[in-house]
């Protein structure tokens, strides 16, 4: 049983950040890994990465968009509820090397999982260039902490209510074609946002890591329910990744594959209703 | 007629005993005066005799004393007073004469025989006449749920044998001298001794008994395949159809565990040393009673979040449920055994930082890494691995769904690639969401299927369809990148390979479509990769498994055993639980050498 011991609404609620007691977890958390969770005993697992860790504390957080049933359930939890099962971490940790200067760009709560790589390519001494993006101004989240980690902080809306109007690539395109010293770009947010990101920056030849989010069951690797096809291949996400080469992500087949049960999630929401 | 002969095979009362001369029935029609009146000859004096119920000549009540080793000259048919001394055959024990009595079994009727001489231990059948009774004794039918119902539930198939089938089963037992069936045993359980024991109704004592071998018997009595084990060595099976030994122990197990006899032994001796065992399948539990037992402080880690690896994630409900799963990890908790859920080895904890806190640590992890065939639109929505499959309906509950959380694959016509038992859990899983058709399809015909015969029948009988030498080319999907279809090619069996079983040859231009909207793939599965990546210093074997030393389990990483499916690629639970005594064997040895 894990320990909720902070929870805080952000974007109006649609996005919700938990710090949980898992001191064995937190002791190892990397960059990048990401735990399973599942909430009850009649509940599903699902992956959430961990956004950041506190060994002295021994707490981890995670910060989730309410897309689904489970989500949702845990949204209606409070500080001192408890969480049945959170395993991990899981997956492999970011490759983190000092390496002159990456682009990081964060989309939607993507924003909370690039945070954690964030952290750790500036911990190494890198110089780092953060840009975010979100539908509109509520749902920009961390961007006090982004500020405080990049050297430099673009935020872009799409209506234009905070920051620049526009998309996360338009800023991402000026540096581009300003810059010539970026070594490496992360791209964590919506798939058609990374596969937008992973499209600009192939014409850079620019190295582009993402981080896959496909439905997982197990997270360990004995069910390939988390597969993508990275350079036509099948890579099982839980095991191999979650972070792959973005030039080399079938995006569309994700999409796809993360569409299949949509209706179900409807149904068992409908059924907790009743 | 039923209870009478299974009476019989324990030699007790109510027997339908006759005179061999005239058919005067000895036994009484009143159950209650349990006795055999005869006339006897003794010292010259015709006196009255009476037997016990056990026709067992130690118990005699005679109108005079018959005083022990004295021969009673005469039996007389108190009806037609002709005497009942046989003309061939002697006393087994001691050459005497003796009475001959007939009884009947099956309507059929047997000679019994008394010795004369009192006292003497010999009575009954010959040898030749007991295997004989045996022999007509069919073998006894598992009473199983209706193959249409059973299709609209997941409760277990095979309901159990009740106590009366169990022993009359028992008693076809030939107590052989020199038994073949242990032999056949992975853990080599005392087989006769424990159907000996069910055939005198101590039921109790039969557990105890296998449970000397084997800690899992009521998983093992549904699971294990006796037919290609020890079933396949009985020298009954010769003549007849063999003794049924899995549903035997079967039956003891569930006996024990309902009447609530089961008894956790008390641990005398209290080691003050620690063990990890990575992983809560077969192979792991093994390890952890043997080891708790003998005193050390065992402590299971388990990447799930429930114990019993592939007992609960892998075997459905209908075919092993999940509470007797339950009872079997309890039991070992009674022992002492700590169960931590949620630990990955390799993530939360590594190997080496257990070996700083544990004298000893056995990988039991499986195989759990679902191999896909690799052709084309593997990656379609509702093409999933047996395990994700499985795992889904079976650990995650999804058939319940949706009381339980997660979604439950459906299709309308599923099909299931591959021909072992996974396929045939995945298929009778499948058949019981409601889907209108479930094909397996396998490339090799019906003699190479590797599944269990009983688990092919009870597919068969539950409606599935077998597609065979058939193998897949490709997925075929619609515009939502969901399966529709599948492209398969006809195959013929040509020369045998490596394994001994004839290879499959596609036959060219036979292409042909079978629609289907749900695939299942499972063609079988590898070594987990994470317990790898995390700990390189693991030397593996050829095809990519754990390599040990075959005598001690040992890895190339000191104090580190492995056995399982993780040593040996996917097997059988047994195999486990023979490989995990070894390790454990081996374990004990070297911390006990090593203190």
């Amino acid at each position: 049983m894990f320990q909720i011991i902070r929870k805080q609404e952000m974007a109006k609620g649609s996005i919700i950040r938990f710090d949980i007691t898992a001191p064995k977890i937190a002791s190892k958390a990397k960059a990048g890994q990401f735990v399973i969770v599942r909430i009850n005993e009649t509940g599903e697992r699902i992956p959430l990465t961990v956004a950041d860790k506190d060994e002295f504390a021994g707490t981890i957080t995670l910060v989730f968009q309410v897309v689904g049933k489970t989500t949702a359930l845990m949204r209606s939890l409070k500080e001192g509820d408890l969480i049945r099962d959170v395993v991990g971490p899981l997956g492999k940790a970011a490759d983190v090397e000092k390496i002159g200067t990456v682009v990081m760009v964060g989309g939607g709560t993507g924003v909370a999982i690039l945070h954690h790589v964030t952290k750790a390519f500036k911990e190494v001494g890198n110089y780092v260039i953060g840009i975010i993006g979100a539908k509109e101004k509520d749902l920009i989240i961390l961007e006090d902490e982004m500020r405080a980690m990049c050297d430099e902080l673009i935020v872009t809306t799409d209506d234009g209510s905070w920051g620049e109007r526009g998309f996360v690539t338009q800023p991402l395109q000026k540096y581009l074609g300003e810059r010539y010293d970026i070594k490496l770009c992360y791209a964590i947010g919506p798939i058609i946002m990374m596969k937008n990101v992973c499209n600009l920056t192939k014409k850079y030849k620019l190295p582009t890591m993402v981080s896959l989010n496909p439905v997982m069951i197990d997270g360990t690797g004995m069910c390939g329910g988390c597969r993508v096809t990275v350079d036509n291949k099948t890579q099982f996400c839980c095991v191999d990744g979650p972070d792959f080469d973005g030039h080399l992500v079938d995006f569309d087949e994700l999409e796809k594959r993360n569409s299949i049960y949509m209706k179900d999630e409807k149904d068992s929401l409908l059924f907790s209703i009743r | 007629m039923f209870e009478q002969d299974i009476k019989y095979l324990k030699f007790k009362t109510y027997l339908n005993t006759y005179c061999p001369h005239c058919r005067n029935t000895f036994n009484v029609e009143k159950k209650d005066s349990k006795s055999l009146d005869f006339k006897a000859i003794y010292k010259g004096q015709e006196i009255d005799l009476r037997l016990s119920p056990f026709l067992d000549v130690f118990d005699v009540e005679s109108s005079v004393p018959i005083a022990e080793g004295d021969m009673v000259e005469d039996f007389l048919c108190p009806r037609c007073k002709k005497s009942l001394i046989s003309q061939e055959v002697p006393c087994g024990e001691c050459g005497s004469p003796v009475a001959e009595l007939i009884i009947a079994v099956y309507s059929k009727l047997i000679p019994f025989y008394v010795c004369m001489r009192h006292k003497c231990k010999w009575h009954g059948l010959t040898k030749a006449d007991e295997n004989k009774i045996k022999l007509k004794i069919p073998r006894q039918e598992m009473p199983e749920q209706d193959q249409k119902l059973r299709v609209a539930n997941y409760g277990e198939v095979p309901y159990g044998f009740t106590s009366e089938l169990a022993a009359l089963e028992a008693g076809r037992c030939l107590q052989c001298k020199n038994p073949k069936c242990v032999d056949g045993c992975p853990v080599n359980i005392d087989i006769p001794n424990f159907v000996r024991l069910i055939a005198d109704e101590k039921f109790d004592e039969a557990a105890k008994k296998i449970k000397e071998r084997n800690i899992l018997p009521a998983i093992c009595g549904r699971v294990c395949p006796q037919e290609s084990q020890c079933e396949q060595l009985c020298i009954l099976g010769l003549r007849d159809k063999p003794v049924a030994i899995g549903n035997l122990e079967r039956f003891v197990a569930d006996f024990e565990r309902k009447m609530d006899l089961v008894r956790v032994p008390s641990i005398k001796t209290r080691l003050n040393k620690k063990i990890a065992i990575v992983g809560s399948g077969p192979a792991g539990l093994t390890v952890a009673a043997d080891l708790q037992q003998l005193g050390y402080q065992v402590t299971i880690y388990e990447a799930l979040h429930e114990t019993g690896g592939v007992l609960v994630y892998g075997i459905p409900e209908f075919r092993l449920p999940k509470s007797i799963v339950s009872f079997e990890i309890d039991y070992l908790k009674k022992l002492g055994v700590r169960f931590e859920l949620n630990h990955v080895i390799g993530r939360t904890i590594t190997i080496d930082e257990l070996l700083e806190h544990f004298s000893a640590v056995f990988i039991g992890v499986g195989a759990g890494l679902p191999t896909f065939m690799n052709i084309e639109n593997e990656s379609l929505g509702n093409v999933f691995s047996s395990n994700e499959y499985l795992t889904r309906m079976n650990l995650m509950k999804a058939y319940k769904f949706p009381e339980y959380d997660t979604p439950k694959p459906r299709g309308n016509k599923v099909v299931v690639i591959g021909g072992g038992n996974v396929a045939m859990d995945s298929a009778r899983t499948a058949i019981r969401t409601g889907s209108s058709e479930v094909t397996i399809v396998y490339r090799r015909s019906r003699q190479e299927l590797p599944a269990r015969h009983e688990e092919v029948r009870h597919a068969e009988e539950e409606g599935i369809k077998f597609m065979l030498l058939t193998n897949p080319v490709k997925y075929i999907g619609n515009d939502q990148k969901m399966l529709k279809g599948m492209e398969c090619i006809r195959m013929k069996l040509g020369e045998p390979d490596a394994s001994g079983r004839r290879r499959p040859v596609a036959i060219d231009g036979s292409n042909f479509i079978l629609e289907t909207d749900l695939a299942v793939v499972a063609i079988g599965t590898g070594p987990n990769p994470v317990i790898f990546q995390t700990t390189p210093d693991l030397k593996r074997n050829k095809w990519g498994y754990l390599e040990v030393n075959p005598e001690t389990m040992e890895t190339s990483k000191e104090f580190v055993y492995a056995g399982g499916d993780i040593v040996t690629g996917s097997a059988t639970v047994i195999l486990a639980m023979g490989a995990g005594r070894i390790a454990a064997n081996a374990i004990h040895k070297k911390l006990s050498e090593a203190a």
